[in-house]
């Protein structure tokens, strides 16, 4: 699209596309923009129109492919993202991110009184109770959470 | 199936089948918790009781329990005193007690501290109450209780009054008392209702639930009265408390009115919620409750320590 071409191509590297309007600064604190190398650049497009969702966001970061974990945290944000690995110019992979049944130690527990908030060693842990809307319960103390944004683990 | 070592940290890691195996087996214990028979089926066993916090009847019978099946217990006396103090994290003590004794049962002030426990124990971790959250024993030995009043636990009316929101052990009580198809009556103060997503786990297990805020209404054609104890550290408003608790009392006039085989129960501390005259009604039944945690305990020992439950054998 040509819209799309604001934004410098990238040889190698992750786009994530399709996010839902607004949270492109909150993809980054996941993915944890601010630990790539020097020779990185990082683009990040916000309010990008869309055929399919009206108006969207965009990230590319070069040379880095993204965790499991950082996925998943991508996917709770906002299920409609899109993943593409980048490889010399091409797409090579492109892919919706999915939704686990299980989140492990992608967001803290809310509850403050939660041993998981309580300096063990332990990874915070949760399974889906709900998937439209999404909520989950932590398998540790049972607390439901469906408010994801202030809770996401990032380190 | 088997329970023997496996862990208890909610009710809802048994069955209604283990349930029931458990109740059954508590009433072989009967007659050891009261004195009347010995027993040495735990003779050579050794729990541990990891109270982070303080308790006293929970403790209390889990010691009578162990000690009256010839078993020994080690003890964490004053969690203020010993290397919890120091810094020791809840997964290093854990550790610890699981490589000294068979099974240990964990009191802790923090919700899914028992979880966590028996995640990181080789032996079995039995939750004696974590914070507000799971008291999967307490939830056993209010089902003996009615049991053993009612013969069945299948398709009772149980009222279940009193704090429903912050209540855990009341969610836990509502949660297996569904699986049994009890129908379920909520008498709770409006701020106090049972919160959104505990109906909705309690409907999925097919619940039969009814508010009703009139108590009177909801008892009179009821099997159990269940009253909880409204906390005072829930409420942020001292006030709403002193509102909320003050209208909390169960009227003994209302048990003109109820069945001949009704009964009210309560996890006991009790502070006003019952006026002591109810104490020697036929409708009583909270000291019986109280006592029955002790065959209880005994039986879920019995089967964790040794898959036997109990006296007799079978
Ligand atoms: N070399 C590149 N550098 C930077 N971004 C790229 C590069 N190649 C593709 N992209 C971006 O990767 C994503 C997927 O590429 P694709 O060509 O499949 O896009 P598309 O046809 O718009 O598909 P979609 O239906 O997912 O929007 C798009 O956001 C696209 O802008
Ligand atoms: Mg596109
Ligand atoms: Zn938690």
């Amino acid at each position: 699209m040509v819209r799309e071409l604001k934004i410098t191509p990238i040889k190698n590297g992750t786009v994530i596309d399709h996010v839902t309007s607004g949270l492109a600064l909150e993809v980054l604190r996941i993915i944890g923009a601010s630990n790539l190398d020097k020779e990185s650049t990082v683009s990040v497009a916000l309010h990008v129109r869309s055929r399919r969702m009206g108006w969207k966001d965009i990230v590319k970061v070069e040379n880095m492919e993204l965790s499991a974990q950082k996925i998943n945290a991508i996917a709770l944000l906002s299920p409609t993202a899109t993943i593409s690995i980048i490889r010399d110019f091409k797409v090579v992979e492109k892919r919706p991110v999915t939704l686990p049944d299980r989140f492990t130690g992608v967001l803290k527990c809310p509850n403050p009184n939660c041993i998981t908030n309580k300096g063990e060693p332990v990874e915070p842990d949760f399974e889906v109770v709900r998937r439209r809307p999404l909520a989950l319960r932590c398998l540790f103390c049972d607390r439901y959470v469906d408010d994801f944004l202030p809770h996401l683990n990032t380190r | 199936m088997g329970l023997k070592g496996r862990d208890l940290v909610s009710i809802k890691d048994l069955s209604k089948e283990e349930i029931l195996s458990i109740i059954r087996a508590s009433r072989k214990h009967i007659p050891v918790a009261e004195g009347k028979r010995t027993s040495n089926l735990l003779n050579g066993k050794l729990l541990a009781l990891a109270f982070f916090e303080p308790s006293t009847r929970t403790r209390l019978s889990f010691e009578t329990a162990m000690q009256r099946l010839g078993g020994k217990i080690i003890t964490i006396a004053d969690p203020s005193v010993s290397s919890v103090s120091k810094g020791e994290t809840l997964s290093d003590t854990v550790r610890m007690l699981s490589g000294y004794a068979d099974a240990i049962v964990i009191r802790h002030p923090n919700e899914g501290a028992s979880r966590l426990a028996s995640l990181v124990a080789d032996k079995p971790v039995i939750n004696a109450g974590d914070g507000a959250g799971q008291h999967p024993t307490q939830t056993l030995l209010d089902l003996a209780t009615m049991d053993e009043r009612f013969g069945t636990l299948s398709g009772l009316k149980v009222v279940l009054m009193g704090d429903l929101r912050y209540g855990r052990t009341v969610h836990s009580l509502a949660y297996a008392l569904a699986l049994f198809g009890a129908h379920l009556v909520l008498a709770s103060p409006p701020s106090l209702r049972i919160p959104e997503h505990i109906r909705a786990d309690l409907e999925q297990v097919g619940a039969d639930l009814r508010e009703e805020e009139d108590l009177r209404k909801a008892v009179h054609d009821a099997d159990v009265l269940y009253v909880t104890r409204i906390q005072k550290e829930r409420f942020g408003d001292l006030a709403e408390y002193s509102r909320v608790s003050s209208g909390y009392r169960l009227d003994p006039r209302l048990l003109n009115e109820v069945k001949p085989s009704f009964i009210v129960m309560h996890p006991l501390p009790r502070v006003a919620e019952i006026p002591s005259e109810v104490d020697t009604s036929t409708h009583a039944a909270y000291f019986r409750q109280a006592f029955l945690a002790v065959p209880v305990r005994m039986a879920l020992l019995s089967l964790v320590l040794t898959g036997n439950p109990g006296p007799g054998g079978g």
